[in-house]
């Protein structure tokens, strides 16, 4: 018995309206970016893969149905696969669907098991049946079927360790989209552990959250920490996905611990936290990918060492990502700052009210998550330092023009979102713990987060406020106060003039600090988890005389080496051997057949 | 209107003594090196020279390099207007206003072109990015004895714990990172093996480096005035006569100059360290915090 009912409740909705409004610049923004990049055919091909793919996750968020729902996880995962490999003249798009469509349906798995578990005990697909079956299921069922869930969503939203296809697959598919996979699609995982394990399932023990907290930190930092490394534009966004899935895990992770510890208030207000960081990442993170694409476009190169100097030729873009920058790296009072000075509250109002050991496990995730935002920092002022500024390290770079009037709308779009998205964040406050009362099932009717429509107040009585719109009146005003001390008092005008050079009168992009040289420090600092690999080689003419010098650097990703490709071994190795099975006589498979056959007689018969 | 006047008023005491305590430091290490050195006003004739000078501008450079200065100096005024704890003044928010002023300075390092600038980026980022957690714990330990993250809460500690004491040694270690000191970086040397801070700002000239600079002496001072708040906490209550009211006001101010004097201390004993090790440093002070943290769970 299968209902084709539609959802439409408050989680439903924001993430619907998260859908949107990445997807519409983005397919604003396909416009320019396809147009003269594919053939006709192929354009064709996009817009009816991008409709295919938007409506896919909207029946994602919308199916009350968990049969359904499994239908159109799989269609979101086949056409993103297809969307992966569309540039398929690429030997590198091919492997990289391939990873990609060996992982989601390695995470399908695990969610078709945690579903037949769930059917086992409500005996029908639908979402409220099951609802009410949970709460007579015994608590070891409950646990696994939470693992599982947790594996199955956690391989779709890219936690370490199951992130390993998010690097190859997200910079793989063309950037409008790579923005709506990254900025969307692997939301939808939040969006089934919401589901599923919060609302439905319900939270029964308080390791639950912890462990959604530790793999959050985990994927926190091992996202940023590998975003720093990477050089190519689209990859290093791709690993800063998963960072921010980590931070938005914190969120989550956090309400369900409070839930467990019978603290509402504080389940509601950290579950609108990751919310909020939810729909910022989507916004930002669609931005940059816009404008990484624009870049590519651009100047055919997604490497940043051969880039620089855009912000010349390309000042409006320069914008969109440095706007986009500022939002990822948490700086007031755009809207990353927002979300991750929520998070943090959460962290610190938890600790406040747990007991014992509880404090110190929140403070140090606050620690860690405040080493994310500082790395996060780092890692964008690498990216848009050597992409923008100073300049230009290649031909590629020099003759880049600015895009298109329909890309930029798009990125436009989404930049004027990542302000209005900090500024306005009382009422989207507001509006989310709507959202988090309904997944929660808690009453939010007594509950404020605000002192006004201004000041955001995260617990009544507590002395804690913060006000975006002031902070940002502020910034302005302050600003202002120095030009004005500068207007005033440097009486001068500046001259133009060279770059000091120490004497060497030939200043060039070639003396520019690099990518690889600006991330050196925390390649050494956490070289006991990159392992990084170096090689230097003197190439000479005689040998008084070393004509030039070769140098070679790159990581070794941990998870690769000691989980995946062990793992890949032992599939090749076991399918080698039950190669023996299949020598290729026909008399043999016939015997195969007739042993089936028997083995079913007698099978049906004793059974 | 009233809070606004104080908001401003305090903001302004703060940027007009700032400076002072830069000149305050330099003046004690070089006595302690048998120096007589430069008057304990030498920056504010620097201020004033700067204004007076030609600026010059790299030719590789874009707006970001002409921008700079103004959002770097807002966001040390804004940090400034935050401190007097009104409505807006939280501490974890203070940690993200300093970090929109680094982050300027660091694409701006970048602009020109110039290796020193990249250096200098590269390390600052370096070295901010791993106080973060360190100067997090901090906060952290220090508001779970307040049971609050606002700033104004910290005047109401009454009695000096186990817990704030470490808090603040760890807020020292962020300190001598954040304000480029001795182990950690060296605001006197123009040496490119050496020099992270100095480098950044290498290419600014003129009045733009001179509000750079007041960013940084307005930084430094508000950061030695949350540590002078957690290990003084503001003894003299009583604001009825004037006597009372300007007896407050000195102690007010001589508490944040004993933290100069330790940080001045601290500069002529050690030497600077290799910049891998400032990962060992940063370490120990999150070690701190954690600890810190511990103590403030315990309620010691």
């Amino acid at each position: 018995m299968v209902n084709f009912n539609l959802l439409f409740d408050p989680l439903s909705i924001f993430f619907l309206f998260v859908i949107f409004i990445i997807s519409l610049p983005s397919a604003v923004y396909s416009l320019g970016y396809l147009k003269g990049e594919y053939s006709q055919g192929k354009v064709t091909l996009a817009w009816f893969l991008l409709s295919a793919f938007v409506l896919s996750m909207v029946l994602v968020v919308t199916v009350s149905n968990i049969f359904i729902f499994l239908v159109a996880w799989e269609i979101m995962s086949l056409v993103s696969y297809f969307l992966v490999v569309f540039d398929t003249e690429h030997e590198k798009s091919i492997q990289a669907g391939l990873i990609y469509i060996v992982m989601t349906h390695i995470g399908t798995a695990f969610l078709i098991a945690a579903f037949l578990v769930m059917y086992q005990y409500a005996h029908s697909f639908d979402f409220l049946a099951i609802k009410n079956a949970c709460q007579t299921m015994p608590s070891q069922v409950k646990n696994i079927v939470f693992i599982l869930l947790l594996i199955g969503f956690g391989t779709k939203a890219g936690i370490v360790p199951l992130h390993i296809w998010l690097p190859y697959a997200h910079p793989q598919a063309p950037s409008h989209i790579s923005s709506i996979m990254s900025g969307v699609m692997i939301k939808t995982a939040i969006y089934g552990l919401i589901r599923f394990v919060i609302s439905i399932l319900g939270v029964n023990s308080s390791w639950w959250g912890i462990l959604i907290l530790v793999l959050a930190v985990i994927s926190c930092l091992v996202g940023v920490i590998y975003a720093l490394m990477d050089h190519d534009i689209k990859r290093l966004l791709a690993y800063h996905s998963v960072e921010n899935i980590g931070i938005i895990l914190l969120g989550v992770g956090l309400s369900m611990f409070f839930i467990n510890k019978g603290m509402p208030y504080l389940a509601v207000f950290s579950l609108i936290a990751g919310l909020y960081h939810l729909v910022n990442h989507a916004v930002f993170k669609g931005l940059l990918f816009l404008c990484a694409g624009s870049v590519y476009k651009a100047t055919g190169t997604r490497d940043i060492e051969k880039l620089g100097g855009l912000i010349k030729k390309m000042p409006q873009t320069a914008i969109y990502f440095l706007i986009g920058a500022m939002g990822i790296s948490a700086l007031p009072p755009l809207n990353g700052f927002v979300s991750e000075w929520l998070t943090l509250q959460a962290f610190f109002l938890g600790a406040f009210s747990a007991i014992g050991g509880s404090k110190l496990f929140l403070g140090v995730c606050a620690g860690m998550l405040a080493l994310t935002g500082g790395l996060a920092a780092a890692c964008f002022v690498k990216a848009f330092g050597i992409t923008f500024l100073a300049l230009p390290r290649s031909r590629h770079a020099e003759e880049a023009k600015e895009v298109s009037f329909s890309m930029k709308a798009g990125m436009f779009f989404l930049a004027v979102l990542t302000i209005i998205f900090g500024l306005a964040a009382v009422p989207i406050m507001g509006l989310l713990a709507k959202v988090a009362g309904a997944s929660t099932g808690i009453d939010i009717g007594n509950m404020r987060f605000s002192l006004n429509n201004l000041i955001i107040n995260p617990q009544v009585g507590k002395n804690i406020y913060l006000s975006t719109p002031l902070l940002a009146l502020a910034l302005v005003a302050s600003a202002a106060a120095g030009f004005s001390v500068y207007l005033l008092f440097a009486r001068l005008k500046p001259v133009s003039y060279k770059t000091w050079d120490c004497g060497y009168y030939k200043l060039e992009a070639r003396n520019e600090y690099t990518a690889t040289a600006f991330s050196k420090p925390f390649r050494i600092a956490f070289s006991f988890f990159l392992m990084p690999y170096r090689k230097t080689q003197k190439i000479r003419d005689s040998f008084y005389h070393v004509k030039s010098f070769a140098y070679e650097t790159h990581t070794i990703s941990v998870f690769k080496k000691y989980i995946y490709a062990p793992l890949v071994a032992l599939v090749f190795k076991s399918a080698s051997f039950m190669r023996r099975i299949q020598p290729g006589s026909i008399h043999l498979y016939l015997a195969y057949i007739f042993a089936a056959l028997l083995f079913l007689i007698i099978f049906m018969q004793k059974f | 209107m009233m809070k606004i006047t104080l908001i401003l008023m305090q903001a302004a005491i703060f940027i007009g003594l700032a400076p002072f305590l830069s000149g305050l430091i330099a003046k004690i290490k070089n006595n302690i090196r048998m120096r007589k050195g430069q008057s304990v006003f030498q920056p504010y004739y620097n201020l004033v020279k700067l204004f007076s000078k030609q600026e010059v501008i790299s030719e590789a450079s874009s707006w970001i390099f002409r921008a700079t200065p103004f959002i770097v100096i807002a966001s040390s005024l804004v940090a400034a207007m935050l401190i007097p704890g009104q409505r807006m003044g939280d501490l974890l928010a203070l940690i993200f206003v300093f970090a929109l002023g680094r982050f300027f300075l660091a694409l701006a390092g970048l602009d020109t072109g110039s290796s020193f600038g990249g250096m200098g980026a590269s390390r600052e980022m370096f070295i901010s990015s791993l106080a973060e957690p360190a100067l997090c714990l901090a906060i952290f330990s220090i508001s779970l004895q307040l049971g609050t993250t606002n700033i104004s809460a910290l005047g109401g500690i009454r009695a000096v714990s186990v817990s704030s004491i470490l808090a603040a040694i760890t807020l020292f270690f962020v300190t001598i990172a954040e304000t480029s000191r001795v182990p950690v970086d060296n605001q006197e040397t123009h040496l490119e093996l050496t020099m992270v801070h100095e480098a950044m700002v290498l290419e600014y000239s003129g009045g733009s480096l001179a509000l750079i600079e007041m960013a940084s002496y307005i930084k430094q001072m508000i950061l030695f005035f949350l540590i002078a708040q957690i290990v003084f906490p503001v003894g003299l209550r009583g604001m009825s006569s004037l006597t009372q009211t300007s007896l407050w006001v000195l102690w007010y101010f001589a508490r944040i100059a004993v933290i100069a004097v330790m940080v001045a201390i601290v500069e002529v004993s050690v030497a600077k360290m290799r910049l891998f090790r400032v990962a060992d440093f940063l370490g120990f002070a999150f070690a701190l915090g954690i600890i810190a943290t511990v103590c403030a769970m315990l309620g010691v």
